[in-house]
């Protein structure tokens, strides 16, 4: 008995806390979404789209999503080759390029607003260096597509090294059988790319796909620090409405809309990186 | 069980103990000062070293700051218990004003009759109940701050101290041409507070009114008088909370802000900078005085203390360690000492000429909203957003957001506050 219960025993901490701290929020959320003093209503949805800012939030939460998850996709699948291939040092220059994993959001949006703002360290070297004649203002309301870029570079380079590490772990996972077998075929390292090692690592990227894609739908205070109120999205608009316009009920109803796209994300994911059953390792 | 569970599942029980009692009830003699005011961690200390310290109570006063989030959910959570540790709560008017007047105690028992504290301030702390909700703490307002560098771009004839709107643009004009980049700046980033530049100081300017004439043609004269400011205002203003900064680091020249979130421009370096009134419109001088007040919850753990914390709190000398300490100027009847801060000193003129012109015309901070305050701010900053950054059609603007104005006027059922004239129901939008 003591035998069986023991994994029981031991995952029950981690399941109260989840189910107390995630899973009642959750359903309470969802309930907040749909009420409006205690009535059962679609006004809280029909209140977020009426408003002015929901378009501009939901398209800017997807662009931004769009833009920043294939680059780091890419960005991480040529620093994994990169790694991997190296026989000495390896784990140092992982450790420095994961370097970003330990910084809050927060911070991140504000190290890039520091270089970025009129005074920031970018205005200060082009005026030392003659560039410019005098420190302008980048980040403005006057281009959107500046302030979208500013974001997207910060959290690409903020979050990219979570997409690397799982990468890097499926990478090491691939036999080296196959490699040696395409090489005997005359394969080259392109093709071998392309034939091993893309097929090879569908887990890992679904993992990291899945992963990244919520957390961009999640992005929040990078975009408040280095954008202000001048790029709308969804996380942002669950905050406005919560605490500054003191409306749980439109509040939630954002907040499940980011939960239907990410969960609408997680299902497309399995779907397209599905292994066949007879392939799995 | 083996003994290794047994260990597991205490060393576990015992984990969730000690993170209960972590965030459980402070000591009990201890007071929990829960305030959305003084927030910066300087203020914060100051708080608690120069105001706070003095109390002769039967512990120490935990001061602690809040965000406006955390703030209201946690005393929401009180609330909803019954049960509470905030032994008293310091916040601005508009808060109090959604707690609830049933979940604040009556203050009337202390007595405060000597101090002069204004009725119209004493008036707002009743929440318009008939009892003392909150007692009126301190108080501030808007003014206008100037880089020395800025006053020979003033445009010929313009007097600093009695402006007009028009010379304001003419003023921030001639910076922006004569300097190559726009040098006034409002702070209408996200934590800025821009709709108090739009309730209580443009639309009583050119309408004597705040909600009623919203869409009134003169409201949209406003507008357009606005944009021309727009023009040639800093594009980075979306991005300004406290104007202290940009003037500091002289991105801007020329700002509106709270006396609160000017001053560490005037105390870092007093004579580079100048405080003024605000300009004044074809309808006079609007302003808007802030008041904030510091009031008991029912929940309160010992409501004696509390008190008496309240009454301290209102004594000449503490409002004058307060004064120091958050740049919030007294409520009670006080003589300020000469050796105050540069700010002090600065706004206090500036104060006292703005409200004291003879053109004067405050806007008053919005009464009996309850909770729907952020909606009805939310009007403002979203017509300013809709006009100015998004370039949508001044009218079509002005109609659709009178439209929510009007909902949520009607849902809180708030009668017009000054400027505008009283009204019997809800304070109408025409």
């Amino acid at each position: 008995m003591q035998a069986r219960s023991l994994p029981y025993l031991l995952l029950a901490p981690a399941s109260v806390f989840l189910v107390v701290f995630f899973l009642y929020p959750a359903i309470d959320v969802a309930i907040q979404a749909f009420t409006v003093e205690g009535e059962w209503t679609w006004a809280n949805f029909g209140d977020m789209v009426d408003h002015w800012k929901f378009e501009s939030a939901l398209w800017n939460t997807l662009l931004l999503a769009a833009i920043v998850v294939p680059l780091q996709i890419a960005l991480s699948l040529f620093m994994a080759t990169m790694v991997t291939k190296m026989k000495r040092g390896r784990d140092l220059i992982l450790y420095i390029w994961t370097i970003p994993l330990g910084i809050s959001d927060l911070a991140a949006g504000i190290i890039w607003l520091a270089i970025l703002e009129q005074n920031g360290f970018l205005n200060s070297a082009l005026f030392g260096l003659g560039i410019i004649d005098s420190p302008t203002t980048i980040l403005s309301y006057q281009n959107p597509w500046v302030l979208l870029i500013a974001v997207a570079i910060a959290e690409i380079w903020r979050s990219t090294a979570i997409v690397l590490v799982i990468l890097v772990a499926g990478m090491g996972l691939i036999p080296k059988e196959y490699y040696e077998a395409a090489e005997v075929f005359g394969a080259g390292p392109w093709k071998r790319f392309v034939r091993i090692t893309l097929p090879m690592m569908r887990p890992s990227l679904q993992t990291a796909l899945i992963l990244r894609t919520i957390l961009a739908f999640e992005v929040f205070a990078v975009v408040i620090a280095l954008a202000g109120t001048n790029m709308p999205i969804l996380m942002g608009e669950v905050y406005e409405w919560e605490f500054r316009l003191r409306d749980s009920g439109v509040a939630s109803a954002y907040a499940l809309v980011v939960l239907g796209i990410s969960i609408a994300f997680t299902i497309f994911f399995l779907w397209a990186l599905r292994v066949p059953k007879g392939a799995r390792v | 069980m083996t003994r290794l569970t047994k260990t597991l599942l205490l060393a576990s029980g015992a984990a969730l103990l000690t993170t209960g009692f972590a965030t459980a009830p402070v000591m009990a003699q201890e007071i929990l000062f829960w305030s959305t005011q003084a927030r910066p961690v300087e203020e914060a200390q100051a708080m608690r070293d120069d105001v706070l310290a003095g109390f002769d109570g039967p512990g120490e006063v935990d001061y602690s700051p809040q965000d406006g989030g955390p703030f209201i959910t946690r005393l929401e959570a009180e609330f909803t218990t019954g049960e509470g540790t905030i032994g008293l709560i310091g916040a601005l008017h508009g808060d109090f004003s959604a707690l609830g007047n049933d979940n604040l105690m009556d203050l009337s028992g202390i007595d405060v009759s000597s101090l002069g504290i204004s009725p119209a301030l004493l008036e707002l702390g009743q929440l318009g109940s008939g009892e003392q909700l909150y007692m009126p703490w301190m108080q501030a307002t808007y003014i206008m701050a100037a880089n020395r560098e800025a006053l020979p771009y003033l445009p010929d004839g313009a007097d600093i101290n009695a402006l007009t709107y028009d010379q304001l643009i003419q003023w921030a004009t001639n910076m922006a041409e004569e300097t190559g980049s726009p040098k006034f700046g409002i702070p209408a980033g996200p934590s800025g507070l821009k709709h108090r530049f739009f309730q209580g100081y443009l639309y009583p300017s050119f309408t004597d009114s705040m909600v009623t004439e919203f869409r009134s043609d003169a409201a949209e004269d406003m507008w357009e008088t606005f944009m021309e400011l727009w023009a040639v205002t800093s594009p980075a203003s979306p991005s300004y909370n406290f104007m202290q900064e940009p003037l500091l680091t002289g991105e801007v020249w020329v700002a509106f802000d709270h006396t609160a979130r000017l001053a560490e421009a005037f105390n870092q370096r007093p004579e580079d900078f100048v405080a003024f009134p605000a300009p004044a419109g074809p309808t006079g001088r609007g302003f808007m005085p802030v008041l904030a007040g510091v009031g008991v919850p029912v929940t309160a753990p010992d409501q004696d203390v509390s008190m008496d914390l309240t009454s301290y709190l209102m004594e000449p000398d503490t409002q004058i360690a307060t004064l120091r300490a958050t740049n919030f100027f007294p409520v009670v009847d006080v003589e300020l000492p000469a050796e105050m801060p540069a700010s002090v000193r600065a706004s206090s003129a500036a104060v006292a000429a703005q409200s004291a012109s003879a053109d004067a015309n405050p806007g008053l901070l919005p009464v009996g909203l309850g909770d729907l305050g952020g909606q009805f701010n939310a009007v403002y900053v979203d017509t300013f957003e809709r006009i100015a950054l998004a370039g949508q059609d001044i009218r079509t603007v002005l109609d659709d957001q009178a439209e929510t104005l009007r909902e949520i006027m009607e849902e809180a059922g708030a009668p017009c506050w000054a400027p505008d004239p009283a009204s019997d129901g809800p304070c109408p939008v025409n």
